[in-house]
């Protein structure tokens, strides 16, 4: 799927416009604990997080993601915003909780990375 | 390397007091391997461990030092803090054992990983400390086994 897609599926909102939303992406990651992302490269796309910091840009960062998607309302700040299109990413906010979000993506296709 | 450059030695200091600026070198590092077109899987091995080192820095430490030179062959990575000091090093290298505080947890960090996954994700690791003196981590990926 598109970033675009994953816009409509969470009923997420778009919080760095200039992003580019054509970009695919085929696997992602849901966590809190920005270790647990770090410690399995996996070649995924796009991290799921209720986190609010600026460490969740510098983690995907790290990993090379392309989208951030805050659950649960989450609306990480200026300062976050501003390292994330530094970066070129996408960062996305939903309503939805993890489970939700996770469940909602997977439902549509995208998957965890390979192990 | 890039205009014929032995070597190049990167220095970079990491607060104690500003948790949101730990990363700062290792995004740093990341850029500019990947401007002298080293291999991505190299590069992304450097930047994990040197950012789990750079955090360790700022939430066990009180902040600290980091140089780091790269060199065609390899990324060697030198840690080193004035902190409190790790009494057990091989129970701090078990997965899982971490004495961060929950405000640390909070912030996404302290699941005991950081030192297992520096040790992973590099060709070399070395550490030594001494309570009460400090901490020294070593290590380096080799860019030929990347
Ligand atoms: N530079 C350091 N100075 C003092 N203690 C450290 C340092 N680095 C790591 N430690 C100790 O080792 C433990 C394990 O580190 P790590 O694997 O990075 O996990 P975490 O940072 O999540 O606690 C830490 O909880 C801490 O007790
Ligand atoms: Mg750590």
């Amino acid at each position: 799927m598109k970033i675009s897609d994953i816009i409509q599926i969470l009923d997420a909102q778009l919080l760095t416009p200039q992003a580019d939303l054509d970009r695919e992406v085929h696997t992602a990651c849901g966590s809190d604990m920005m270790s647990d992302v770090l410690a399995f490269v996996k070649d995924q796309s796009v991290l799921i997080t209720g986190l609010n910091n600026p460490q969740v840009v510098r983690t995907a960062d790290m990993m090379d993601m392309i989208c951030i998607v805050f659950v649960r309302g989450k609306r990480p700040d200026a300062g976050i915003l501003a390292l994330a299109n530094e970066r070129d990413m996408a960062i996305l906010c939903t309503e939805h909780t993890m489970f939700t979000a996770c469940g909602l993506l997977y439902e549509q296709g995208l998957r965890g990375g390979v192990h | 390397m890039a205009n014929g450059e032995e070597k190049i030695v990167l220095q970079y200091q990491v607060p104690g007091d500003d948790f949101t600026r730990a990363g700062e070198a290792s995004a740093d590092l990341k850029a500019r391997l990947k401007r002298l077109g080293f291999p991505a899987a190299a590069v992304r091995k450097a930047a994990i461990s040197l950012y789990e080192g750079e955090i360790n820095l700022a939430i066990h430490a009180g902040g600290g030092e980091i140089r780091v030179e790269v060199t065609p062959e390899r990324i060697e990575m030198w840690l080193d803090d004035e902190g409190p000091g790790i009494p057990d090093i091989a129970l701090a290298m078990s997965e899982g054992y971490s004495t961060a505080p929950d405000e640390v947890r909070s912030l996404g960090f302290g699941a005991g990983m950081g030192l297992p996954n520096m040790k992973k994700y590099t060709d070399s690791f070395e550490i030594t400390s001494e309570v009460g003196r400090g901490t020294h981590i070593r290590m380096a990926v080799e860019i030929g086994r990347s």
